[in-house]
């Protein structure tokens, strides 16, 4: 074999016995499974009531615990930033101006799903301590800011049935994105 | 005698933030004249930086003030925010300078650039944000300590070597990635602008804030590095019918919003590089979603778990919040793309031309379907166009730097900017927008403002936000 035959041989051993770099890779495998215990802190619950937890609540019981967690920001009757450095928002009334010049969009006037408000007490609220109350809690506050809203009745209990099934007054106060607007193409 | 039509009223919140934003703009302004009041260049549009004036912007300075600091020996200087303080010698060639990696090994900027952001005063710190000063910026990317911040319980201190993303919903095989399992993967490098959707919400009705700052300074861009979710998805393994992608954070509000797969499947990255270094925690350390051309709340930071569904999960911040109530009560939902700007940032309000002359106009345009194709400039509140010239390279939903040469004469003008995109939109007037909106826009749709701005200069050179 001479020394320029040899060479072409060397380097064909060389390119085949590269590592995979060069193949295509669609899968990598990185990452663990993510088990049913890592999975159970975690909730969203959708308009549904899809993993709405077990528990209940009242308006009884959430009025109390409104007053201790929530009213700071919110206000005693829950009109929403009672003072200067405070903030909260409006929780109810405001039903019928939506379409006015000086619309008050509140949870009973503006926001179309129930279970949203329990999704983002859970989740945020109070603003301090944010996912420290309980289940019971959560269902009995959004059991007083619905019934002072008067979309639920006062005695009306909370809990994974029948939250889905409150009628927001603005639920189909929403459309889709209709940009792009097609008067800007006139 | 006939009523007269009720005056468009804003709502009590908005009225409140937008009396917030008042109120900060005007303490940022005094801040900036404060620095510049000895300065012989007052009526200036670029004040010098020579005097030692330029550090008392932190320390907030008055003529006592000033006086007591220049005696204080160098220890007691301050350096504006990011910067440290060095004695400045008469002249650098004659002494040595300061040595190599003295800094530790991590730079700052020039004691002498004294740029910050602006925080809007939301009654709680946690729930604000911060505007970039777009005024005093060069080129195109945003520094990452001016990037615009929006948070919705502050910021949270996240150890990347317990920070995991969990994937799961309507997938084959639910998986959790470390921050390492992440790096491995290929990345991407792309530069994109991110733009709050409350960008300009004083705006609507009348000029309110009067600087640039405050009326598009929620507007940024980096260069994002990160793994495309695509990838991602792959890995996990998706199952027919998923049509939407939940985003959660790992902040105090464990902001949430749903995303379309459509989207998340075309350019959505899990982005953990931001300018060549990790990602800045106002930004999402360690890792964030980002989506290109998408409204700023979208891109979720700290993010910590994607779930894949069939329906949107109509969270807080896609219903209460985010959502565009117009003037027959109806409200956009799912309004995710921000439309093509453009702003004209030199000269800008507040600014004073020294006199007539050559201008070199610059500003910035951006479009979240796609690139800039060009701008026009206007010197006669949009009667009379001329093209811009493109000052940098147009990318994909990433702002563009561009500039006109104008030579002043003297006289009153109105100078507005257009973005044009590559899909053929052209950016439009608030007149068009309030049109189609409702004429009660500002009450309901404070967000996607996307309409030209107008800069007013006088015939004395000052330049002031105006409608035209």
């Amino acid at each position: 074999m001479s020394m320029r035959k040899l060479c072409i041989a060397a380097a064909l051993v060389a390119a085949t016995s590269l590592p995979a770099a060069a193949q295509v890779q669609t899968h990598y495998g990185f990452g663990s499974p993510a088990t049913p215990q890592d999975l159970a802190k975690y909730f969203s619950i959708p308009a549904d009531g899809t993993g709405l937890p077990p528990g209940s609540g009242t308006a009884a019981k959430g009025a109390t615990l409104f007053a201790e967690n929530c009213a700071a920001c919110h206000g005693d009757k829950l009109q929403g930033n009672p003072a200067a450095g405070l903030g909260g928002d409006r929780l109810i009334g405001g039903r019928g101006t939506l379409a006015s010049n000086a619309p008050v969009k509140t949870v009973e006037s503006y926001w179309p799903y129930a279970t949203t408000l329990f999704d983002y007490v859970k989740r945020a609220m109070p603003f301090t301590s944010p996912g420290t109350l309980s289940d019971d809690e959560v269902y009995s506050l959004v059991a007083y800011i619905l019934a002072e809203g008067n979309v639920i009745k006062p005695n009306e209990t909370m809990d994974a049935k029948s939250l889905p099934k409150v009628v927001m007054p603005n639920r189909d106060g929403f459309e889709p994105d209709p940009r792009r607007e097609l008067r800007l193409y006139r | 005698m006939t009523k007269a039509p009720p005056d468009p009223v804003i709502d009590e919140k908005t009225q409140r933030m937008i009396d917030g934003l008042i109120a900060a703009e005007q303490r940022a302004m005094a801040e900036r004249a404060a620095e510049s009041e000895d300065c012989d260049c007052k009526e200036g549009m670029f004040p010098t930086r020579s005097s030692r004036r330029n550090f008392l912007f932190a320390a907030g300075g008055t003529a006592g003030a000033a006086a007591a600091l220049m005696a204080a020996p160098a220890a007691a200087q301050k350096a504006p925010p990011g910067a440290q303080y060095f004695d400045v010698p008469d002249d650098p060639t004659k002494v040595p300078g300061r040595p190599v990696a003295g800094d530790g090994g991590y730079g700052s900027r020039s004691q002498f650039e004294s740029e910050v952001r602006v925080r809007y005063p939301t009654p709680n710190e946690n729930t604000s944000w911060s505007l970039t000063p777009l005024d005093k910026m060069v080129g195109n990317l945003t520094a990452s300590g001016l990037h615009f911040e929006r948070h919705h319980n502050g910021i949270p201190t996240i150890d990347p070597s317990k920070h995991v993303v969990v994937v799961h919903g309507m997938v084959d095989k639910p998986l959790k990635f470390t921050m390492a399992d992440l790096k491995r993967f290929p990345s991407v490098t792309r530069r994109h602008f991110i733009e709050c959707s409350g960008n300009g919400l004083t705006e609507w009705k009348k000029p309110t804030l009067k600087t640039v700052q405050g009326t598009h300074g929620l507007l940024s861009t980096s260069e994002w590095t990160g793994v495309p979710f695509a990838t991602i998805a792959r890995e996990v393994g998706l199952k027919d019918g998923g049509t939407w992608v939940l985003a959660e954070g790992a902040d105090a509000a464990v902001m949430t919003r749903s995303i379309p797969m459509e989207k998340m499947l075309k350019d959505a990255m899990l982005a953990y590089g931001q300018n060549g270094e990790a990602i800045r925690p106002e930004q999402g350390y360690p890792v964030r979603l980002l989506l290109p051309g998408y409204e700023g709340n979208t891109h979720i930071k700290w993010l910590r778990r994607l779930e894949v569904s069939d329906k949107p999960f109509m969270t807080r911040e896609e219903t209460s919040k985010y959502t565009d109530l117009m003037g027959n009560g109806k409200a956009r939902q799912f309004t995710l793309d921000m439309d093509a700007k453009s702003v004209i940032t030199f000269p800008s309000g507040d600014m004073k031309l020294p006199g007539p002359g050559f201008y070199n106009i610059t500003g910035l345009a951006w479009s979240g379907h796609g690139r800039v194709q060009s701008v026009d400039v206007s010197l006669d509140g949009g009667k009379t166009w001329y093209p811009a010239r493109i000052d940098s390279l147009p990318e994909p939903m990433a702002t563009v730097r561009f500039s006109f040469p104008w030579m002043w004469d003297g006289k009153p003008a109105i100078l507005q900017s257009r973005c044009t995109d590559e899909t053929g939109y052209i950016q439009p007037t608030l007149q068009q927008l309030v049109a189609i909106r409702g004429d009660n826009g500002p009450t309901g749709s404070v967000y996607h403002l996307n309409a030209i701005q107008s800069w007013g200069v006088a015939a004395d050179g000052s330049v002031t936000n105006v409608h035209a």
